[in-house]
């Protein structure tokens, strides 16, 4: 019993720059150099800056020497580089010397160790896009997509070789596409895509290749540089590496030189503005602040550095969700969000995938029903108004506004941090709304929804984990009485969907039960215990609780919940 | 800082609402810039011309009355809005087009702004949510393209402040840019200015207080004394702060000088409109003979009837404000609402700080 999708339009789009020498990416890659130089040097610039006095500058160099051979004491990974050690051991042998001398002779032995320092950092932050091993990785990532695809899924001698299924009949790309096209010409687009899955950076990658679009730089964690393979791709696709474990200040301030100048001069880029993955399954709340302020900044110093009367390249953030039926790493994850939550309340189960499970799931991944979609967003400016297909900032009323005038202070542009750091939260408020709108809802959204709070309607005395430890007899809800709550919930969600809060697949409309049907049949579908099935006198059962939490909590903060 | 010097260069600080507050407000922008005041009506304008004098207050000759908004808000980048909430989001719809990212809007209305469903009245609502009640700063940001919002609250009466005598104001907003641009063009020897960046919560106590200034008038109208307003400020300021969290705002702001300061002085003042109303309402008056021999707008009233409705949705324990409710709209006598109120089961001092 399949729910049949709405014919799936997806077409293929002409790259909108011709050739890869005129992507921004490109040029920053050839004048790799002078970039990494001018990061530096800016990044220099501002820890001086916040850091007036010798002893202050001083302070700051002794604290990274520790933090970093702390860091390598502990935690070595492969791909750091052999040098750092012998680095590090000079740059503490220098500090020591200074002890003696006075403030004036100190000061500039320790700008230049400063120097060094962030040099040294830019380097090996910066990313290496190479067009040849783009368009390689770009062919072997299709070849072998669609060899999966079509091995699978036509079941006919020679099948393996043939093209009829390609990767935009698995994934629908919905929203605002042409516009993004537009932008993406127009202007400097800033991605801000939702993350729950390791997939989501592949996932996005080949997205921006189908819709015609340059590459986009990314950061990405350099411990998935450990892996060779994942290096060269990573490295073709215009990915810049970002450390978690240096937390020191001359390295984040690079960093964030890094991706600010980059934007700066009109690399289109991808940030992941909550961060890391979502734990518990819910859309991101909480944003990473950093990272947006510097789309803030690029653009001020963008209209502060103009020469007058010459247009100003905008930049233009463009949320987008990523929406799945199941993914890979819930068990996991939620787990993490659980005995976190609860301390010592909660003892996680051992459960952890090999690579033996990583290719089963490919391969299922790419032969059942599992489709994935891919909403993006309306674009707005750095300050979270819409912008229309031509880049123009509107307000409300539909009036264009010039997003200049956001940082003049009497007749002047200025710079002023609190200022900014105030439009940084609106812009990740602005955000946040938009990810709850053009979420799509999925039958197995819906279900596992539904599912979670019947029983937590049902023991309205228990906590999550008091739920949790919920004994199995009580664990079977009746079907006729589910299915009665996903009709008024499905209701509600076509209500807000007419109110534009949210938006859902196509499969969510007709028979409700068979969209249930479609539900369970996808819910966590390659979980090893499943999260939510029928048991034979067809009513609805669990087998793993904490899972079923992770893809109910899709649907919270919709204030659904009154309607079960 | 010499006054004039400073001003010949600058561009002249904008006025919105020309009564009691919004004139003194102009005369104390007045003694360091040029200040244009928009005044509705021609015959007002032409009056303020003639006499340089408005509502009482003479006005400082700095003051250039207009009744053009489009021509104000070219002229100026500052400007503080002082019209009633009633006809707020109104002034804001024919202010908006005008307006540009660059323009810092300062208010000094204390009111709610409400919203209600097509169709519907407050009087049909039985409850009201925080969808349908806006803080002033809010309307602000909803009708326009501005962002750099402020607000002026504290304890803050008119005719005390033409007069001089020492008084203090609190500008919040979530900018420090627009707090320091506040206390320049306002501070002076007898006046003080306090930067608060909970700017809704500042906006909430300014609201709030009302309320329990007409039951404060109430009290002096049954002729009780201090011992009572003492119990009623201090039992007020608790209700005020519950249903201050349930609409948004921080504990904090509540005890600052927009809050406590604002909310003693208040109780304290017969000069007052809405202590005016709880002493009539004592005296044995009812609410439409009040209305009717007034032309001032008493904020008060309409914050009672929101402020319960509120205090319903979110269930927030508020016996001042629900008696109140019912002694204005509902017949209840002063004295039977007094009664009631000191029989009411609930003895914990102050529950608000632990947290």
């Amino acid at each position: 019993m399949e729910v049949v999708e709405k014919k799936n339009k997806n077409k293929r789009y002409k790259p909108i720059l011709e050739g890869i020498p005129d992507w921004p990416v490109y040029q920053l890659s050839k004048n790799r150099k002078e970039f990494i130089e001018e990061v530096a040097q800016k990044a220099y610039a501002q820890i001086k800056k916040n850091r007036p006095t010798t002893k202050q500058l001083i302070d700051e160099l002794e604290a990274t020497v520790y933090r970093e051979q702390q860091r390598m004491k502990r935690n070595r990974w492969r791909v750091d580089p052999a040098d750092e050690p012998r680095f590090w051991a000079g740059v503490k042998e220098e500090l020591v010397a200074l002890t003696n001398k006075t403030p004036e002779e100190a000061q500039p032995i320790a700008e230049e160790l400063l120097h060094r320092i962030v040099l040294r950092y830019a380097n090996e932050i910066a990313g290496n896009f190479k067009p040849n091993s783009y368009r390689l990785t770009r062919e072997i990532v299709k070849f072998w997509f669609s060899r999966l695809l079509n091995g699978a899924r036509v079941k006919k001698f020679g099948a393996f070789f043939r093209s009829r299924y390609t990767l935009r009949d698995k994934i629908h790309i919905v929203g605002k596409v042409k516009q993004l096209r537009t932008l993406a010409k127009e202007g400097t687009v800033v991605m801000v895509p939702t993350h729950f899955s390791n997939l989501d950076s592949i996932l996005i990658g080949w997205i921006i290749h189908s819709l015609g679009l340059p590459a986009f730089i990314y950061g990405a964690g350099l411990n998935l540089f450990n892996i060779k393979i994942f290096a060269y791709f990573m490295n073709s696709l215009g990915a810049y590496k970002v450390d978690r474990r240096k937390k020191n200040v001359p390295y984040l301030e690079t960093l964030k030189f890094y991706s600010m100048s980059a934007i700066q001069k009109g690399a289109h880029s991808i940030f992941f503005p909550g961060g890391t993955r979502s734990r518990s399954g819910m859309i991101e709340k909480q944003l990473k602040l950093g990272l947006l302020s510097s789309t803030i900044e690029a653009q001020r110093n963008l209209y502060l550095e103009a020469p007058p009367d010459e247009p100003v390249r905008k930049i233009f953030i463009v949320p987008v969700t990523l929406n799945y039926h199941f993914v890979l790493e819930a068990p996991d994850l939620v787990d993490e969000y659980l005995s976190s939550k609860g301390q010592d309340r909660y003892l996680p189960e051992q459960d952890k995938y090999g690579s033996w499970q990583l290719l089963q799931f490919l391969f299922k991944f790419f032969t059942k029903g599992s489709n994935i979609s891919v909403s993006i967003g309306r674009g707005l400016d750095v300050m979270g108004n819409y912008v229309d297909d031509n880049g123009n900032s509107l307000d409300a009323q539909g009036r264009v506004i010039d997003t200049r005038e956001y940082f003049i202070s009497h007749g002047d542009i200025t710079v002023d941090k609190q200022r900014e750091d105030e439009y940084t939260r609106m812009l990740s408020h602005k955000i946040v709304t938009e990810y709850h709108r053009i979420n799509r809802v999925f039958a197995s959204h819906l279900v596992a929804f539904v599912a979670f709070e019947m029983w937590q309607k049902k023991h309205p005395k228990l906590d999550l984990f008091g739920l949790l430890k919920l004994p199995e007899e009580e664990q079977v809800l009746q079907y006729e009485e589910f299915r009665a709550a996903c009709k008024r919930v499905r209701k509600q969600i076509y209500t807000l969907k007419e109110e534009n809060k949210v938006y859902h697949a196509t499969h969510l409309k007709g028979n409700i039960n068979l969209v249930i049907r479609h539900g369970l049949d996808n819910v966590g579908i390659f979980h090893l215990k499943r999260p939510l099935l029928m048991n034979k006198e067809g009513n609805i059962i669990t087998k793993d609780f904490s899972t079923l939490y992770y893809y109910h909590n899709r649907l919270a903060g919709y204030d659904l919940e009154k309607f079960i | 800082m010499t006054s004039k010097s400073l001003s010949e260069n600058d561009k002249p600080i904008g006025v919105i609402g020309a009564g009691n507050f919004g004139s003194v407000v102009a005369n104390l922008l007045a003694q360091r810039r040029n200040v244009l005041l928009h005044v509705r009506d021609e015959s007002t304008i032409e009056r303020i011309l003639k006499t340089r004098e408005n509502r009482g207050h003479p006005m400082h000759p700095a003051i250039t009355p207009t009744n053009d908004l489009g021509y104000l808000a070219e002229q100026c980048d500052v400007i503080f809005p002082i019209v009633p909430s009633l006809h707020f989001r109104a002034m804001m719809k024919n202010l908006s087009p005008h307006l540009h990212p660059y323009h810092i809007l300062i208010h000094g209305t204390k009111g709610f702004d409400v919203s209600l469903p097509e169709g519907k009245t407050l009087d049909t609502m039985a409850t009201l949510d925080r969808s349908m009640v806006k803080t002033i700063s809010e309307v602000i940001t909803e009708e326009s393209v501005v962002v750099r919002v402020g607000c002026l609250a504290g304890p803050n009466l008119s005719k005390e402040l033409a007069e001089g005598h020492p008084a203090a104001t609190v500008v919040a907003s979530h900018f420090n840019e627009v707090i320091q641009l506040g206390k320049r063009l306002l501070r002076t020897n007898h006046f003080q200015v306090y930067g608060n960046n909970d700017m809704v919560g500042v906006e909430l106590a300014g609201v709030l207080k009302n309320v329990i200034a007409i039951a404060a008038g109430a009290l002096s109208g049954l002729g009780y004394g201090e011992n009572a307003k003492g119990l009623l400020v201090s039992r007020g300021m608790v209700e005020m702060v519950y249903l201050g969290r349930a609409l948004g705002g921080n504990t904090k702001a509540f005890l600052g000088v927009a809050g406590v300061g604002d909310l003693v002085t208040t109780c304290n003042s017969s000069l007052s409109r809405n202590f005016t109303v709880g002493y009539r309402l004592a005296k044995g008056e009812t609410l439409a003979e009040i209305l009717n021999s007034t032309d001032e707008i008493a904020e008060g009233i309409n914050t009672v009837k929101v402020a319960k409705k509120c205090a319903d949705y979110y269930k927030v324990r508020a016996p001042i404000t629900s008696t109140l409710y019912q002694v204005l709209f509902e017949d209840m006598t002063v004295k039977r609402a007094l009664e009631y109120l000191m029989r009411y089961p609930l003895n914990v001092d102050i529950d608000f700080l632990t947290e």
